[in-house]
């Protein structure tokens, strides 16, 4: 009981996911100054920006709209982003080797917090709010069909076999996925996804800060918002883990193992960062028709390819 | 940081915006330009304010979370400048909400505005 309590609070749970969420942030903020030929902020910034919002400034209630939704929804989205943290790193580091069909729930569960930001935005009472929600309802409904036909094929490649634990095993046994031609279009098609679904340029339309003054979050302050800043830490983290697991073959933490595996993660998190420096942003009907046509006619290729062993 | 440009000759619009170039990046103190005032922690505010700037400032200030540093850039930020003797004019941004720092020049160069807006970080 006590263990269980310890994972979920300290390792992976709630203090490691912090810390982790907090120095992958300050990477991609430090990566995107270096591209752009500046310095960029001291190490501990995204955590002075965290206590900041969470002990000095005041939360501000809207006027219209209901309040208590307001507040409540950055509790749900931080407690969707940490309990799928926990399921998605428990078996990577083999603690726990989980449950059978546990990539499903880690995927339900993955969509929890940008389903917070929606009612969020929308309990705040505000229109430039509700198009930030309307453009992030659209955004999930083209996004996560594609992510689901990706994790339908990364079960089909392993044997249908839904356990996070034993699909790392089957790519320690045969190679990771991305050895594949399959793998390479499945690995396209979820960096994609998780632009996406981290709000990153070029999809980052529902908070779109010179349009419509960030959108979703245009009404938290103080405190609320420094729990939607640590859910999106904690899903910059989580998600180039759980590709890194899903994909490229999970982490060992033997000898040279594990310097593979760093670097394996810094270079999904370096992958994003580029792709989030050098594009624009795209519009919603852009975005939508882009993952419904091109990403989903790349994965079914993917799906087809997997079926004959490619 | 929240940007609120009043009636202003937009110069000192620039002058901030330079700040953000790679030239004189103020990333590198941490300092980022938020989209919704409910996510600053510093109002810069230049131009001279009109009759109709007024109340729009000041609800501004209203939904800023305290604690909350105002800067007044530019001539005209603080005291005015030449927009001071017009029919519209409503007060140099001090009648109007409290400030904590003044940037003077017109307009004031990045430099001038990256060392007024250090002393307010070590204040």
């Amino acid at each position: 009981m006590v263990k269980d309590l310890l994972y979920y609070l300290v390792f992976p749970g709630f203090i490691f996911l912090t810390v982790a969420g907090g120095l992958f942030s300050w990477t991609d903020r430090k990566i995107t100054a270096w591209i752009q030929f500046r310095k960029g902020p001291p190490l501990l910034q995204p955590f002075y920006d965290l206590f900041k919002l969470l002990l000095v400034k005041e939360t501000i209630l809207p006027a219209r709209g209901s309040r208590l939704t307001f507040l409540l929804a950055p509790v749900f989205g931080l407690a969707g982003a940490t309990v799928s943290g926990i399921l998605i790193i428990m078996p990577a580091s083999g603690i726990k080797p989980g449950f059978s069909g546990d990539i499903i729930v880690v995927f339900y569960m993955l969509t929890i917090p940008s389903l917070t930001y929606i009612i969020g935005a929308l309990a705040a009472g505000n229109p430039l709010a509700s198009v930030g929600a309307s453009r992030e309802m659209k955004l999930i409904i083209s996004y996560e069909l594609t992510f689901l036909l990706i994790i339908a094929a990364i079960i089909l490649k392993s044997g249908m076999i839904t356990g996070l634990h034993d699909i790392i095993a089957v790519q320690h046994d045969q190679g990771a996925f991305i050895g594949s031609i399959s793998g390479v279009l499945l690995m396209v098609a979820s960096v994609f996804c998780i632009q996406a679904k981290l709000g990153f340029v070029p999809f980052d339309m529902p908070e779109a800060e010179t349009e419509i003054t960030h959108g979703c979050f245009i009404e938290y302050s103080g405190s609320a918002y420094s729990l939607i800043k640590l859910t999106k830490y904690i899903m910059l983290f989580i998600l180039p883990v759980f590709l890194c697991n899903v994909l490229l073959g999970g982490f060992r933490f033997d000898g040279l193992h594990l310097l593979w595996s760093v670097l394996k993660l810094i270079g999904v998190l370096l992958l994003i960062t580029l792709i989030r420096n050098t594009n624009p942003r795209v519009r919603i009907d852009q975005a939508m028709r882009f993952f419904f046509i091109w990403m989903n006619l790349l994965v079914i290729a993917a799906i087809i390819l997997s079926y004959f062993d490619l | 940081m929240f940007h609120f440009g009043g009636a202003s000759c937009n110069n000192c619009d620039i002058e901030i915006l330079d700040c953000l170039t790679p030239r004189y990046d103020i990333e590198r103190f941490g300092m980022q330009l938020v989209g919704s005032i409910r996510h600053a922690d510093v109002l810069l505010v230049n131009g001279s304010i009109n009759l109709k700037d007024k109340n729009r400032l000041l609800e501004i200030y209203k939904q800023a979370p305290k604690p909350i540093i105002v800067v007044a850039i530019g001539a005209c930020g603080c005291t005015g400048g030449i927009f001071a003797e017009g029919n519209t004019f409503a007060g140099p941004v001090d009648k109007i909400i409290p400030v904590d720092a003044y940037i003077p020049g017109c307009p004031p160069k990045p430099e001038a505005i990256i060392a007024g807006l250090v002393k307010l970080l070590e204040k």
